[in-house]
């Protein structure tokens, strides 16, 4: 939304003794590195409050929940690499997540098919306005989130709410461990985390996703269809925020209309402080997933604490504020 | 994310003319954000009055008494988007003022009450300011930021208050209910018009206003002429605020209780009733005439809904198709004026 004032040159951090100052630029240079610290620190501060809560199983845990949120920010991270923001993400998950369960009767695959048709449908509508008459992301992706939230509610009016079921196949998918340990759900992140990154890193398409981020204007001169990658781009992170509405629906094995809104800030969060410039054209998607283990982290950091609801809720947007303001400072 | 763009701006407006349909645009394209909501306004009411003959002074107050907030909501997020940034944080500073209210007035009279209203007032502006000081000094995108206060805003107005509840006195609420001077004209409408026109003709006379336009039309030209950039982001923000709190209090005297959870929707359909309004999201352009008249006519939708016989659940669909229409159409206006 802001443009960007033309750097007044950093502070020398002059108060700073060589070795800090050269520790501070070995971070911004490996942010990833400074993020990594970071879920230690979380997890040994779980550690200290109540001692024997960190195991394998605790770990494991950890990363079934971190999941949903991990696969919402991987499309949020494709938008945001092209200077974009979806904020429709929360909605779509939601409205996949109701129409899978609303549609088990033909079959768990078609069901599974309606959901992400649902994602395709949000994501061209937003793909036609953000690419192709170049509405801001921002609002453009508010209006169908609004429209699909909408939707979503005539369309439960219309339903009969007791034929709602999650597929047993999705119910494994978001809930149930191999031989007890392994999180299914990463068998579906892991290969779509590995797909993100090597497709960003190494082919046309994601390369295009940065140079579209920091320079559209060039991208278009240069004969780059801007268009079509901003259109499958924003199709894609719809249908991947429909897949993590099915994982998420999964774990919770109901689905209501608010289903996945607690998610909206931390998909954005977790991009951000993963390193993903929301400018565009910088980040990637593993800075995004330390990110989204660091807010699952976080989360029974503070479930831990004894606190009201409230606090809570209070506390976590404190941190995620502090935790995208030194990763300002810090990167610059 | 296109803001470098110098077509966007207006700058056709200093070509030379090109002919009548080019003079026409021009024309349509100065006073038509003047003119269309009022217009808009105009054609909806009577297009209710038409299919609901009915349709009377009463209605009109509830009408007044139901847009009261969202105007509010509005007012609040066109003072930021004016000066080139975002809210997403009005609906939960909403809700705060509302419960704070609700919580502080229940056992008030009515003169305490007015005075815990102006306290709630004052604290809607700090926390106005708060935002965008946190805006302005963390370097953290302003959709973002605000996307998290409004988050902490949100347990902030649940820390208050956790279930609906509370109350005002009964002549506080009787400030917006009713009508006084006219039977056509509820004291909800005098009450807005006030309270806008309090803050608004000063910040637009004088030398704030002209900052707060010159940011948001370009922030580096801005920055290079001298004026204070980071005090006048503030500034928006600390505005946004003090009709985030007024919005809260008008939700206090329509609902007579306090709800933390209430508030959320304000600020969707504030961004709504702006972008319907005429207000440009790159900044700089728009008054704060259009988002108020249009949050009467979003409230009208669900009410022609019921007039028709449809499902008003149908009214979000309707806001956001609405919202996404606008866009599309300043998009596809702004795209066909490139490429002559």
């Amino acid at each position: 939304m802001s443009a960007r004032i033309p750097s007044t040159g950093r502070r020398p951090p002059s108060v700073l003794g060589k070795r800090s100052r050269d520790l501070l630029v070995f971070l911004r240079d490996h942010t990833i590195v400074a993020l990594v610290l970071l879920l230690c620190i979380f997890v040994f501060g779980i550690e200290l409050i109540r001692p024997g809560t960190v195991t394998p199983t605790w770990l494991s845990n950890s990363l079934q929940f971190a999941a949903p949120l991990g696969i919402l920010a991987a499309g949020q991270t494709l938008v945001m690499l092209t200077g974009g923001i979806d904020l429709s993400v929360a909605s779509v998950a939601t409205g996949a997540a109701y129409l899978l369960t609303t549609n088990v009767s033909l079959g768990g695959f078609a069901a599974v098919l309606i959901a992400l048709a649902f994602g395709v449908i949000v994501g061209a509508l937003n793909g036609i306005g953000v690419a192709l008459l170049q509405v801001q992301p921002l609002v453009m992706t508010l209006g169908t989130g609004l429209m699909s939230g909408g939707v979503m509610i005539v369309y439960s009016q219309k339903m009969l709410a007791s034929q709602a079921r999650v597929p047993g196949f999705i119910q494994a998918l978001g809930s149930g461990k191999l031989w007890g340990v392994a999180p299914l759900d990463l068998f579906l992140w892991v290969p779509l985390a590995a797909l993100l990154i090597f497709g960003l890193s190494r082919t046309g398409f994601g390369r295009l996703l940065y140079a579209i981020g920091d320079n559209r204007l060039a991208c278009h001169l240069t004969g780059i269809r801007v268009w079509r990658i901003l259109l499958v781009n924003y199709i894609l992170c719809s249908v991947v925020a429909a897949v993590g509405g099915l994982v998420l629906v999964g774990s919770t094995n109901a689905a209501d209309l608010g289903l996945a809104d607690v998610y909206l800030l931390p998909s954005v969060a977790a991009v951000i402080i993963g390193g993903t410039s929301i400018f565009g054209g910088r980040g990637g998607y593993g800075g995004s997933i330390v990110g989204a283990v660091i807010l699952t982290v976080l989360t029974s950091l503070l479930t831990l604490l004894d606190v009201p609801e409230p606090i809570k809720q209070i506390l976590y947007g404190a941190i995620i504020l502090v935790l995208a303001a030194a990763y300002a400072r810090l990167t610059g | 994310m296109v803001r470098n763009d110098p077509s966007e701006k207006g700058a056709t407006g200093f070509l030379p003319s090109g002919g009548a349909r080019v003079a026409s645009m021009r024309w349509a394209g100065r006073y038509l954000p003047v003119i269309g909501m009022p217009l808009l306004l105009a054609v909806a009411l009577l297009f209710t009055t038409w299919i609901h003959p009915s349709f009377g002074a009463f209605d009109i107050q509830s009408l007044a008494l139901g847009a009261l907030p969202l105007a509010f909501a509005a007012a609040a997020q066109t003072c930021v988007v004016i000066s080139g940034g975002i809210d997403l944080s009005v609906g939960s500073l909403i809700a705060v003022a509302n419960v704070l209210a609700a919580s502080t007035m229940q056992h008030a009279d009515f003169r305490q009450a007015l005075l815990l209203a102006a306290g709630i007032l004052i604290a809607g502006a700090i926390s106005g300011a708060i935002n965008g000081a946190i805006v302005v000094l963390s370097r953290i995108p302003d959709v973002v930021v605000t996307l998290t206060t409004g988050f902490i805003w949100g347990g902030v107005a649940l820390l208050i208050m956790e279930k609906p509840g509370g109350g005002a006195p009964q002549q506080f609420l009787d400030l917006a209910a009713g009508t006084t001077l006219a039977p056509w004209l509820p004291n909800a409408v005098i009450l807005l018009i006030a309270a806008v026109a309090v803050v608004w003709i000063p910040l637009k006379l004088g030398r704030a206003g002209l900052l707060v336009y010159a940011v948001g039309s370009d922030r580096v030209a801005a920055f290079r002429s001298g004026v204070g950039v980071e005090t006048t982001r503030i500034l928006a923000y600390t505005l946004s605020g003090l009709f985030s709190a007024m919005g809260g209090l008008a939700l206090t005297m329509t609902t007579a209780i306090g709800a933390p959870l209430a508030g959320v929707y304000y600020t969707l359909s504030g961004l709504a009733a702006l972008v319907i309004g005429g207000v440009s999201l790159t900044g700089g352009r728009g008054g704060i005439s259009g988002p108020v008249l249009a949050a009467f006519v979003l409230t009208l939708i669900p009410t022609d809904l019921i007039f028709l016989n449809i499902d008003p659940n149908y009214g979000q669909v309707i806001q956001g198709t609405l919202i996404v229409l606008v866009v599309m159409l300043g998009g596809f206006v702004t795209v066909l004026r490139n490429r002559k």
